[in-house]
């Protein structure tokens, strides 16, 4: 398994962690880093599983893991990060398992969207939001 | 041929009549001044399993007063469901009659009066006497604490946990999640539980290098109980690094992990599991949204947002119980499994009254041995009360409003932040307060109270961050705690807004003037989660206060408009 490591497994990154904020100025890059992959072929909903937590225990180092069965290469985006490009993976006809597990920084609350690209060339995503909080008020 | 939903929906209803016949009776027994042992314990034993629950007892081993909220919001599909009903709709919602027993245990209003009528609630010593009645009944009971139970008094934080473990292993659970025990410190809670003579559960408590479960505790166990293979499946509290100090427990990741939950409940089935109990510190609309999503749970044992409810809640073919807090209730429900199906159920929610139910002598006298070391100083009288002091509601209580003026006057600040947690126990007008009185409302092992300055506009961010952690309308994004208190600062809250456009009006009251994004304000707060906080211990200051005072008098907190609520 190749992956290209990109702002990927930033930790321990000692900044404070930005509160909630939207990122909409980011929008548009990470749309057009989607066309680029995809070539802006149609993209299936379903068909990739991508697992983050719901709430981020440390936004400097939020684990995050992805499967898509049948996938040759699986790029994933954090929305509202200054570069959106977390991680590429790509799977040979050896791999075991088209899954992959590794760590990212998040700005603030935001979504992640993998991209899968099947053998066939066809193409599927799934989104998930993480939260990113101040926190300290458990009851 | 009658479906399982059928059969639970038959029981629900049962289970209503018989919760409205039981709690319908207590107000007949009000009018007549009088309440028995017999009729807070009278049961009539069903099916071939019973499980106990008790949860978040926060140290308390002596009776006390417990108000619940007059305020508890829903948002989403929260809105008007329980447990976000209080008050008068509350007792509509349930049968109850105004100025009853339960109306006592279960609402806030007239809470001076029928306190003074009805008494003291909880004691571990009373608890003991219900636990021995239904093992009377049905010896092999299983009895579950759903955590939040080493922590939250005076003998608690100086034995760091000691006097609650000797007590309830006395109790004899069989098996306990987790929250605030975590911030004893991992070590401590790792040795307290390697001679823990029952099971420590945690299916979602995670080893933070490795991200994968940890071997520290176990995700689920099985007991036998009336010839029924009961899995019990542990559920500790999901956000501990975020809304408590990771920096206590650093080797731990936790989460709600939801997939997880189904794997476990998958495989407890697949070993022959005939019934699936979740023992759960996730809070209650975080278990309701699980509940939909993982299947095969029969029972969640719900905890950490202290909800106490007459009756289960069904989703789907999951019952949800809510037991309450601080001691005040045990559930105790009954079950009918046969062919590894839950065919029926019987519950009762017991409400603790320490004037009606008769102490266990031996618990009674460990408690005392517990609290002999600290009795003089626990017993220390620091001022008095004119006000009811309590803490329940999303946004504000008088103990709070209490704290945030101690803040402010001790800590020469312009505002003050009082952490919003559940726990604490009310104290009545014309009452004594004691130190342990002030150690019940403030103690942890993080209390330092801070002082620093903060500019306008962070002080927005953490009110629209805390507010999102209440108000988010998905229950996984919620932490269960209420709103931060807040002294000195006056505020709209538009409760159905999006993060950052819920909090209008921010203003400094000292002045009148509007809160300036720009502009440095000195903040005083306390239970920070930063490592380092620098500042004389909350209990310390909130003392001098009372000291200071000599009675106290805490006006209605008219500083907080509520909108869509």
């Amino acid at each position: 398994m190749n992956y290209t490591r990109r702002d990927a497994l930033v930790i321990g990154a000692g900044a404070a962690v930005a509160v909630a904020m939207p990122f909409r100025a980011f929008a548009e890059r990470h749309a057009d880093a989607i066309s680029a992959f995809t070539g802006g072929a149609d993209v299936a909903q379903t068909g990739v599983e991508l697992t983050a937590p719901e709430i981020a225990e440390n936004g400097n180092t939020v684990p995050i893991s992805v499967a898509a069965d049948g996938a040759s290469e699986i790029i994933i985006f954090a929305v509202g990060n200054p570069v959106p490009e977390v991680i590429k993976f790509t799977f040979g006809p050896r791999s075991g398992a088209s899954s992959a597990a590794t760590r990212c920084r998040l700005a603030g609350t935001q979504d992640l969207i993998a991209v899968a690209k099947m053998a066939d060339g066809s193409f599927a995503q799934a989104t998930v939001n993480v939260k990113v909080t101040i926190g300290g008020c458990g009851g | 041929m009658i479906s399982r939903r059928d059969f639970l929906q038959t029981s629900m209803a049962t289970t209503a009549i018989y919760g409205a016949a039981g709690f319908g009776s207590f107000s007949k027994l009000a009018a007549q001044q009088l309440i028995t042992q017999d009729d807070l314990l009278d049961f009539d034993t069903f099916g071939n399993v019973t499980l106990m629950h008790v949860t978040d007892i926060h140290g308390q081993l002596k009776p006390i007063y417990f108000r619940e909220p007059s305020v508890n919001l829903g948002v989403g599909d929260a809105l008007g469901q329980v447990p976000h009903i209080t008050g008068a709709d509350f007792r509509r919602l349930y049968d109850i009659e105004d100025g009853s027993p339960s109306a006592y245990a279960l609402t806030y209003d007239d809470f001076t009066s029928l306190a003074q009528e009805y008494g003291k609630v909880g004691g571990l010593d009373r608890v003991a006497t219900v636990i021995k009645s239904i093992r009377a009944a049905r010896p092999d009971a299983l009895l579950l604490d759903g955590g939040d139970t080493w922590h939250g008094s005076y003998t608690n934080l100086k034995t760091e946990g000691q006097d609650m473990v000797n007590v309830m292993n006395a109790l004899k659970p069989d098996a306990m999640t987790f929250h605030w025990e975590f911030t004893l410190g991992s070590d401590r809670v790792r040795e307290i539980v390697q001679d823990l003579p029952f099971a420590a559960l945690g299916q979602n408590i995670f080893d933070q290098e490795w991200d994968e479960p940890t071997e520290d505790f176990e995700s689920y166990k099985f007991f036998e109980s009336g010839g029924v293979k009961v899995a019990v499946i542990g559920q500790a509290f999901p956000y501990m690094p975020i809304a408590n100090p990771g920096w206590m427990f650093p080797e731990y990741s936790f989460g709600i992990r939801d997939t997880r939950m189904q794997e476990m409940v998958d495989e407890v089935r697949a070993k022959g599991a005939e019934l699936v109990v979740c023992l759960s510190h996730n809070g209650f609309d975080v278990d309701k949204k699980m509940a939909g999503r993982v299947t095969g749970i029969d029972v969640i044992l719900a905890g950490h947002t202290h909800d106490a409810l007459p009756e289960p809640v069904l989703v789907g073919e999951t019952i949800i119980i809510a037991s309450g807090s601080n001691g005040k209730f045990v559930s105790r429900v009954d079950l009918d499994i046969r062919d590894g199906k839950m065919m029926g159920f019987r519950h009762k929610l017991i409400p603790i009254f320490s004037d009606v139910i008769e102490p266990d002598a031996d618990v009674a006298a460990l408690i005392d041995l517990q609290r002999k070391p600290f009795e003089s100083e626990l017993s220390e009288v620091i001022g008095q009360t004119d006000s009811l002091l309590y803490r329940r509601g999303n946004f504000a209580g008088s103990w709070d409003d209490l704290i945030c003026d101690a803040l402010i006057d001790q800590r020469d600040a312009d505002i003050a932040m009082s952490p919003g947690v559940r726990w604490g126990p009310s104290i009545l007008p014309g009452q004594d307060i004691t130190r342990e009185d002030i150690y019940n409302v403030t103690s942890m092992s993080y209390g330092a109270a801070y002082r620093t300055e903060m500019t306008g506009e962070f002080i927005k961010i953490i009110l629209e961050d805390v507010g999102d952690n209440l108000f988010n309308v998905d229950p996984y994004k919620q932490q269960g705690g209420d709103m931060v208190r807040v002294g000195g600062l006056a505020f709209t809250i538009d409760i159905n807004k999006p993060q950052g456009e819920r909090f209008t009006d921010l203003t400094l009251t000292k002045t009148g003037e509007l809160i300036d994004p720009a502009k440095t304000y000195v903040v005083a707060g306390w239970a920070s989660v930063n490592e380092g906080t620098e500042g004389p211990q909350i209990w310390d200051v909130v003392e001098n206060y009372i000291r200071k005072q000599g009675t106290v008098v805490v006006p209605p907190n008219d500083n907080i408009k509520i909108i869509g609520g």
